[in-house]
């Protein structure tokens, strides 16, 4: 019998002891982060706040709001809630500059992080049958570390094949049968494109089910992952602030990921008041860790904006669901799975000697980003052939790759020719239309 | 000795050459000869003009990307095997062509080549060595 929940009772939960159970936790958390985190305990000072004044989740509104710029704030240790000692990993974002998130976790952070993604596995009909193909990024992204913890914990067998090398990605899935593949919607959509012009048709693929987060995708593009692959695409979301993936995930019915209630306390606030909004509201998620303890975030401000909603869903579990995230708050973009700040590009031009006049244009090509960044190049360094232009090119992208993590086609031209509107240049065009 | 050469930096768009040429005309500036490297994205302008100094000024002044090179000039016969004689010359001297175009005079039964290459000197050397003469700036005036 297919088992439908990974750990039953907390995730079909009456709503009310949910809340009860939350209220209890997050008495606990703050008093844990007021007492060890300094730097928290100051931005509580100075809103006047003590942890005496924390009673439940009614009073969670009274707490401070920490956001990215807080994190850079407190690199590396600022934010650590236990020593050092008792820690045993640490995840990283892939920004680097100064916008780097680096996250602790003592075992039993890791634990329960591996915990929600089991829950996310067994929502998509995973279990000890299973060969799991985890195909996100492993190293200091949370992807790949969290998927494949999480299935060694339901106890599929795991392929810990990380992202790229796509032609050995097909060997070993059609090889030994890969029933689910954990990766990027972007690469998903990619292998099922590899595997279609190698002439498998759906029915040939084993897989049956993906879980593929990390990255905004549309409705459309989970249809063409299904049909190409033969399978049922599942989102899943994280972040490495608070963990990883699996701080919510989708369940058979598709419609919005339920967030983990028992480890994570979700609000939806107005990203410009800060003011907590009812629930159906669009707004930004907020998040509150309440488990976690080397690296146990209050009210974090995730600037992705969603809505929340509490309805009964037909798959029996309890949690809150969150829709995809419509958009950013802040000017982040997510470019092939990696978070782009458009001020680490004005960094690196700034470093390589050119005027920050540029634009990024992303676009979806195929099912995969595309990132031009046109920049205007330096009169000095002009010279009369075609040569000297593209290795200017060249050694600039090979400067943003360092940065970014991500390569991006640079495009030199002429001085003041990028348009400037109200004279203030238009830095982005996303043209992938991501959000409905 | 020496022949300068205008170099533009031109983004790949329609309309970009009419600009260019048009501003230079309203400014009596006449095109000796011309050669345009380009790439799906850009495209480099390379022109020999009468009045090199007006030329720079006008397109500067339009925002234009542009600068002056020192090319080699050579006059050659116009018959068959005139190029590649003078080719010869400098691949015996181990000096690289970057590039090069050629152009025809009005007056006298002669051709022209342009050439840019690492080592100006060292390239007008070995052709006036061979035999061949150079032209200047102030030749291009009277062709």
């Amino acid at each position: 019998m297919v088992k439908r929940y990974y750990q039953k009772e907390i995730e079909t939960m009456p709503v009310e002891e949910i809340k009860k159970l939350q209220s209890e936790k997050l008495v606990k958390q703050v008093k844990h982060v007021y007492e060890n985190v300094e730097y928290y305990r100051n931005l509580m000072d100075e809103k006047g706040v003590k942890p005496e004044d924390i009673h439940g989740i009614e009073d969670l509104h009274l707490l401070p709001f920490l956001t990215k710029s807080d994190l850079r704030d407190a690199y590396p240790y600022g934010l650590l809630a236990k020593p050092l000692s008792e820690c045993v990993r640490i995840q990283s974002t892939s920004g680097t500059t100064g916008r780097r998130v680096v996250a602790f976790y003592t075992q039993k952070d890791i634990d329960l992080w591996e915990d929600c993604c089991a829950r996310a596995i067994v929502a998509v009909g995973g279990t000890n049958e299973d060969v799991c193909q985890v195909a996100y990024g492993y190293g200091l992204f949370t992807g790949g570390p969290g998927l494949n913890g999480g299935s060694h914990k339901v106890g599929c067998l795991t392929l810990p094949m990380s992202s790229g090398n796509t032609e050995r990605q097909i060997q070993f899935m059609m090889d030994l049968n890969a029933t689910i593949l954990c990766c990027t919607p972007s690469y998903a959509a990619y292998i099922g494109e590899t595997l279609k012009e190698q002439g498998y048709t759906p029915d040939q693929i084993p897989l049956k089910a993906g879980i593929f987060g990390a990255e905004p995708w549309t409705e459309e593009m989970r249809r063409g992952i299904e049909s190409t692959l033969g399978i049922k695409a599942y989102d899943i979301y994280g972040l490495t602030e608070t963990s990883g993936p699996g701080v919510s995930f989708e369940c058979e019915e598709q419609t919005g990921m339920h967030i983990n209630e028992d480890h994570f306390l979700a609000e939806i606030i107005d990203p410009d008041t800060g003011e907590v909004l009812p629930e159906g509201s669009k707004g930004e998620l907020v998040f509150t860790a309440l488990d976690k303890e080397a690296f146990p975030l209050l009210r974090y401000r995730t600037r992705d904006i969603c809505v929340l909603k509490r309805e009964k869903c037909s798959c029996g579990r309890t949690f809150i669901k969150m829709s995809k995230p419509m958009g950013r708050s802040d000017d982040m973009m997510i470019i092939r799975g990696v978070n782009v700040f458009p001020s680490q590009i004005e960094t690196v031009l700034l470093k390589e000697g050119y005027q920050p006049n540029y634009q990024i244009i992303v676009d979806r090509k195929n099912n995969n980003d595309t990132f031009d960044i046109n920049v205007e190049m330096n009169p000095e360094q002009f010279t009369d052939t075609v040569s000297g232009v593209t290795a200017l090119e060249k050694s600039l992208a090979g400067a943003m790759k360092t940065m970014l993590g991500i390569n991006p086609a640079v495009h030199l031209v002429p001085p003041k020719s990028i348009t400037r509107s109200e004279g203030k240049a238009v830095r982005v065009i996303d043209k992938r239309k991501l959000h409905d | 000795m020496s022949l300068k050469q205008l170099t533009i930096f031109v983004q790949n768009k329609q309309g970009a050459l009419v600009d260019i040429t048009e501003t230079l005309a309203k400014h009596e500036v006449n095109i000796r000869a011309l050669s345009i490297a380009d790439t799906q994205e850009f495209g480099i302008l390379r022109l020999i003009v009468n009045d090199n100094d007006t030329a720079l000024k006008t397109l500067s002044d339009e925002g234009y990307l542009l600068r002056t090179t020192d090319v080699v000039g050579v006059k050659i016969g116009d018959a068959p095997g005139k190029l590649s004689k003078a080719l010869k010359v400098l691949d015996e001297n181990a000096i690289n062509v970057e590039y090069l175009y050629a152009f025809m005079a009005r007056t006298e039964k002669h051709a022209y080549v342009v050439l840019r290459v690492a080592d100006n000197a060292k390239a007008e050397a070995a052709l006036e060595n061979a035999g061949f003469h150079l032209i200047t700036d102030a030749d291009v005036l009277k062709l």
